[in-house]
């Protein structure tokens, strides 16, 4: 018997049990529709969160008060020492170092903001000029230093704050107060909405200097720093940890956190997520193998006088075996490409809902959805199909 | 050019031995017309199924054409089925989704003959048993007659040296079932060796040769010098 009539002969077989053809294909399908939505699905939410992550910056280093418990000894925690505050002077130090192109020093705090005969509360950051472009903040209007220096009362308002209170008329160059403080409007942020749970809408911005009197502290929330290059990170962040090392009197009181590496760890963990979750999916594959088999062996059941026959005019067992194997291939094909199909239109219904989500799956997933459809239908066809070849004809031919 | 030495078949019921065929020494020369008759249990399709390469014998030899069949594979066993013999059984045993043609041309597509080869034979084939207005219909929709005729054909396109039909009349009224007998004896008259199991007396008698059968063994084995 030819391939080509093989094929075709099996093609019809499956063809003419059309219920039975479209229930094993329906049950591949939605294992292969469910794998690929699924990685589509979690591959998104990776790129989204990477994306957003991506966002705040480049080649970001930041640089805490004291060491993080997970690396270091418990030692000064154990005796009792609070770790030294990070300074504006220790700011300037570490901005010195060749690897790091700028720095801002960071103070968060909030205050009541009042002008215009409005009050609200708002989330004041403290920094310099550098903070915009570490932070990837972008100004609709004027700039951080409109007003002469960095140490005058200026002050950054966010975009929805400038609208809140200067609905009609230019913010820039309005007067308003914070907390004690008299400051001047110097510029507007643009909109940037929500990123990692921060909005910049809703923030003011005010010189480092200020931010420390209106929150009476002299030490510093955090130090925001940017490596001149991707591979300078990891020497800007031991030549860090030397600088405060050796201003603390040689004691390692200070945390540096690189975003590569917390990037690569959110990479690593929604990566793994993805692939479990895509794993249970691909479950319900071997579920849809083991229906191919069970109906493949009822028919074999049924169709065992058909068998006998095949092999009294002359079938041998590699021609039936070959048959058999070959309807699993079909259905398995068929269901695997209707499921792809189905992934596919999923995927795109998620992107309709979900625009900010780019829920593509990879290609790769795609076409492990596929093979491992095929691979499972062809193996749950094994046995049925060896089943058949082996009947004793003469016992198959009596069978009704 | 069929040879059978000796031949034993026996099947085990529990710790009962059944003899099916006990000691069978039987030749058959190219082109007779055989009629195989015997009682209900006697053997008489274990002998046809022997014959036919279905089944194997126990012990015994078995030549076909001067080829001993009992050291052949079952690969070469089969090949020998689809090439040389044409089985005809009672119950027809079409394939229910397949229609009057695609059931004749089933062994052809076994055989690995070219598509357009094969419609051509098929053809032929439809027209030779009057099946041609039957040929896209499926075997419920013809009569026991056209099943036959359908099963002859099936059985006949390859052009076999042997036909083992096993009742062939079985299922089919008395009229029907001569112009089925005559139908087989018109491929015997073209050379074919035919040989057909029956209960019916008065068809077996239409036979050149008459074998009887009882408890697996030949009783009477009678030519008739008439034909
Ligand atoms: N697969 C089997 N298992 C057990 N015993 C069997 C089997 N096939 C046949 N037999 C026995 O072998 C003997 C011969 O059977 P066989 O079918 O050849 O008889 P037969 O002459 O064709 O009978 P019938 O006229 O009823 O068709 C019977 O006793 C039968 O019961
Ligand atoms: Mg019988």
């Amino acid at each position: 018997m030819t391939l080509t009539d093989t094929l075709q002969t099996s093609f019809k077989t499956v063809v003419s049990y059309r219920v039975r053809s479209l229930l094993i294909i329906l049950a591949m399908a939605l294992g292969v529709a469910a794998v690929v939505v699924l990685m589509a699905l979690g591959d998104g939410a990776r790129n989204y969160v990477i994306n957003q992550f991506s966002s705040i910056g480049t080649n970001l280093l930041v640089v805490l008060p004291g060491r993080a418990e997970t690396s270091g000894s418990f030692l000064g925690a154990v005796l009792g020492q609070t770790p030294r505050d990070l300074t504006l002077k220790d700011a300037q130090l570490l901005g010195r170092l060749p690897q790091v192109r700028r720095y801002a020093p960071l103070n968060v705090g909030a205050a009541e903001l009042s002008a215009a005969n409005r009050l609200r509360e708002v989330s004041v950051l403290g920094s310099t000029a550098n903070l915009i472009p570490i932070r990837h903040m972008k100004l609709a209007q004027g700039s951080f230093l409109a007003h002469g220096t960095e140490r005058s009362a200026q002050i950054v308002l966010g975009a929805k704050i400038a609208n809140e209170f200067f609905p009609r008329s230019q913010s820039i160059g309005q007067r308003v107060r914070l907390g004690d403080y008299r400051f001047l409007v110097s510029g507007v942020l643009a909109s940037q909405g929500e990123s990692m749970g921060f909005n910049t809408d809703e923030i003011v911005i005010i010189p480092i200097d200020y931010a420390q009197a209106l929150f009476n502290t002299t030490s510093l929330f955090r130090i925001l720093i940017e490596a001149k290059s991707h591979s300078e990170i990891e020497s800007a962040k031991q030549a860090i940890l030397a600088t405060m090392r050796q201003s603390h009197d040689g004691e390692d009181d200070t945390t540096v956190i690189t975003q590569d590496a917390i990037l690569a760890t959110f990479d690593r963990v929604l990566q793994a997520l993805t692939l479990a979750v895509a794993g249970i999916a691909a479950i319900s594959l071997i579920v849809a193998g083991i229906l191919v088999m069970n109906v493949m062996l009822v028919s074999v059941n049924q169709r065992t006088s058909e068998i006998g026959l095949l092999k009294a005019i002359g079938a041998t067992s590699t021609d039936i075996r070959r048959l058999f194997f070959a309807e699993a291939v079909w259905l398995s094909l068929a269901g695997a490409i209707l499921g792809f199909l189905l992934g596919q239109f999923g995927s795109l219904m998620l992107r309709l809902a979900y625009p900010q989500l780019p829920a593509w799956a990879p290609a790769w997933a795609s076409i492990a959805g596929i093979l491992v459809a095929l691979v499972t239908g062809v193996l749950a066809s094994l046995i049925p199909a060896s089943q058949a070849a082996r009947l004793d004809a003469v016992k198959a031919l009596g069978k009704k | 050019m069929i040879r059978l030495t000796a031949i034993t078949r026996t099947f085990h019921m529990g710790d009962q031995a059944v003899y099916a065929l006990n000691n069978i020494n039987l030749h058959i020369a190219s082109g007779e017309y055989v009629s195989i008759m015997g009682p209900s249990g006697s053997g008489k399709s274990t002998l046809l199924n022997i014959i036919g390469l279905l089944d194997k014998p126990d012990s015994g030899s078995y030549e076909l054409d001067d080829r001993l069949i009992t050291d052949l594979s079952e690969t070469e066993q089969a090949q020998i089925r689809r090439e040389k013999i044409g089985f005809v059984f009672q119950s027809f045993h079409l394939v229910p989704r397949l229609t009057a043609a695609e059931n004749i041309e089933l062994p052809l597509i076994l055989s690995g003959m070219p598509s357009a080869q094969r419609q051509n034979l098929v053809n032929d084939a439809l027209q030779a048993f009057e099946l041609k207005e039957r040929a896209h219909h499926r075997p419920a929709e013809l009569s026991g007659g056209q099943r036959q005729r359908v099963a002859i054909a099936r059985a006949t396109i390859m052009h076999p040296s042997v036909i083992l039909a096993d009742e062939p009349t079985g299922n089919l009224d008395h009229q029907i079932g001569a112009e089925v007998m005559s139908l087989l004896e018109n491929l015997h008259h073209t050379g074919t060796t035919l040989i057909v199991v029956t209960h019916d007396r008065e068809l077996g008698s239409r036979a050149h040769r008459q074998i009887g059968m009882r408890d697996g063994k030949i009783l009477t084995d009678q030519a008739d010098d008439a034909h």
